[in-house]
């Protein structure tokens, strides 16, 4: 290729990735910015900052519940993530360490569950849940998310990694199975457990159809929900929207930046 | 002397393995299996709300003559066919370009495509709402350089109200998709692209003939991710149309239309169960389709 051509190529190529870098940032910035304008300038589609950050703050404040609301979120995210990382690793664990011919065949049926589509099993969890009377709790939002088979199929992948001389050692010096497991493995694997903590919290986090199915009052409902009520408003103030959608992502964001690394190491976790 | 090992404590290292599974199989078996296999039952059951009669194939028989399950049924394989492909190959574009090391800024353009992953659903669909309101940034935008003489009425009109989901679903996931692809690329010897380049091989062809066969694993494992996500769609829709999947159902979902039966309108159990079973065998089938295709290119 001569050099007029090799200058065009790469022209193009930074040039297609500049577009599709932009594209995927401008929503964020017109986030930001839409929090500073008033709904009428947002629909108008201004993209200067404007004066009404204050005034869409405060009316944020007063038509939500804030820390209330950002309690719930928090809670049940949490909760979800170590419930899921203490439950799920440990079958990981299980899986890979103990095997037998049965537990292979266990192991196959559930990674059949994958396939599973949600919609398929929201019918039935909501009479489930009714039945126990756990309607409008949070305890109810979490409890189908702790067994997942795509976080015991990460700490089963995971675990192949890990050293079985720690395992022998320790059996040596009399530790007892759950021993070994709290004492050595999960000490030892705790990239793998910030790995996998960062994608069951941001799916916890931003869960919404069966939080949206299962909490019915404003008392118990999540930072998601009251933005997508916020939002399907008949006159929706978008100016407040967007301090909903900033605050309902920064900690998600936060988790990303601090933990970018474990991030895409969890994301990757399927493939390895 | 390992066989020894294993026949003298086998039974007890059994009892341990399936302790540390137990607590995981039993939530699976309770909130996956059994509601699996009760929607199964209801799917043949009829009736309103929790007094539900035994009605064999009326579902069935139901769906075929229910405009809107169809209407949903289409909207779903529309997104599918139109959005899971474009997805893909604009994530494998930006994969590949994104791979060579000499790739002035890759980290800040790498983070940049990845970044509408952190995006909760509900959050951005919110925002894709605004942007596309009839005045709002996207049209002032095309009408400023020109591409578009009017308005475009992306949440009025019924075929660019579709347009503007399979646009907010790639916005949003054509990055997770692509991470998994450089991750790929990463494992793949660079001397080959090496000697391509220097047989003279094109950038094009290196990219149909290398890199595309080469992560044909990793793209057989994104495509049935993004199928079961793509039929499963409905944050987005829900969010974009105030639940209704408007204009006049344009961009119902099959999981939107399951919400409808059972939460909106007078609570039909078993005929929601029909429906949430299409989605069930759609997957399967799917999925199996795509995981033979990958296979019988192989010989």
């Amino acid at each position: 290729m001569n050099g007029i051509g090799r200058f065009a190529a790469s022209a193009a190529t930074y040039g297609f990735l500049g577009l599709m870098a932009f594209l995927s940032i401008f929503p964020f910035i017109w986030m930001v910015l839409g929090a500073t304008n008033s709904s009428i300038d947002i629909i108008k589609g201004k993209l200067l900052p404007g004066a009404a950050f204050a005034t869409n703050v405060g009316n944020f404040f007063t038509l939500v519940n804030v820390p209330l609301v950002f309690w719930n979120s928090a809670k049940i995210a949490i909760l979800a993530t170590v419930l899921t990382l203490a439950v799920s690793s440990l079958a990981g664990y299980g899986f890979e360490m103990f095997r037998s011919r049965g537990r292979e065949r266990v192991y196959r049926a559930m990674l059949l569950t994958l396939m599973i589509p949600f919609a398929a099993l929201m019918i039935p969890l909501f009479v489930i849940m009714g039945k126990a009377g756990l309607i409008n709790t949070h305890i109810a939002v979490v409890l189908p998310s702790i067994g997942s088979a795509f976080v015991i199929f990460y700490f089963r992948q995971s675990t192949k990694a890990f050293p079985s001389e720690l395992r022998d050692a320790a059996k040596v010096d009399g530790l007892k199975e759950w021993q070994i497991f709290l004492f050595i493995y999960v000490p030892v694997m705790r990239s793998t457990y910030a790995a996998a903590f960062v994608i069951v919290f941001m799916t916890a986090w931003n869960n919404y159809l069966w939080p949206l199915i299962v909490l019915q009052t404003n008392e118990t409902k999540t930072i998601t929900l009251v933005i997508s009520s916020l939002a399907s408003a008949y006159y929706p103030d978008y100016g407040v929207v967007m301090v909903g959608t900033i605050l309902a992502t920064l900690p998600t964001l936060a988790v990303f930046f601090f933990m970018q690394r474990q991030f895409v190491q969890g994301m990757l976790g399927s493939v390895k | 002397m390992a066989l020894v090992r294993r026949a003298g404590i086998g039974r007890y290292y059994d009892v341990n393995g399936w302790l540390f599974v137990a607590p995981a199989l039993g939530l699976i078996a309770l909130f996956m299996i059994y509601p699996i296999a009760w929607s199964l039952w209801m799917s043949f059951q009829s009736g309103r709300g929790m007094t539900m009669k035994f009605a064999g194939f009326a579902n069935i028989v139901r769906l075929w003559n229910d405009p809107v399950f169809i209407k949903a049924l289409t909207n779903t394989m529309t997104y599918f066919v139109v959005q899971v492909p474009i997805m893909i190959l604009l994530a494998l574009i930006l994969a590949s370009l994104l791979n060579n090391p000499r790739l002035v800024g890759r980290g800040l353009f790498r983070t940049a495509i990845f970044l509408p992953c952190v995006s909760s659903l509900v959050a951005y669909s919110v925002l894709f709402k605004g942007m596309f309101a009839t005045d709002g940034i996207v049209n002032s935008t095309l009408q400023a350089i020109g591409l578009v003489a009017s308005p475009i009425p992306w949440l009025t009109h019924p075929f660019w109200a579709k347009v503007l989901v399979i646009l907010a679903i790639t916005w949003r996931w054509t990055g997770y998709n692509m991470i998994f692809y450089l991750a790929a690329l990463q494992n793949i010897d660079k001397s080959i692209y090496e000697v391509a380049r220097i047989d003279g091989v094109p950038a094009w062809a290196r990219f149909t003939h290398l890199t595309i066969p080469l992560l044909k694993p990793v793209i057989l494992f994104t495509t049935i991710i993004s199928t079961i996500g793509t039929l499963q769609l409905f944050d987005e829709v829900y969010n974009l149309t105030e639940g209704k999947g408007g204009p006049s159902n344009a961009t119902l979902t099959l999981s939107l239309y399951i919400y409808n039966l059972t939460f909106r309108f007078m609570p039909n159990l078993g005929y929601a169960a029909t429906v949430s079973y299409v989605i069930v065998v759609l997957v399967a089938l799917l999925a199996f389709v795509q995981f033979f295709a990958a296979r019988e290119r192989d010989r």
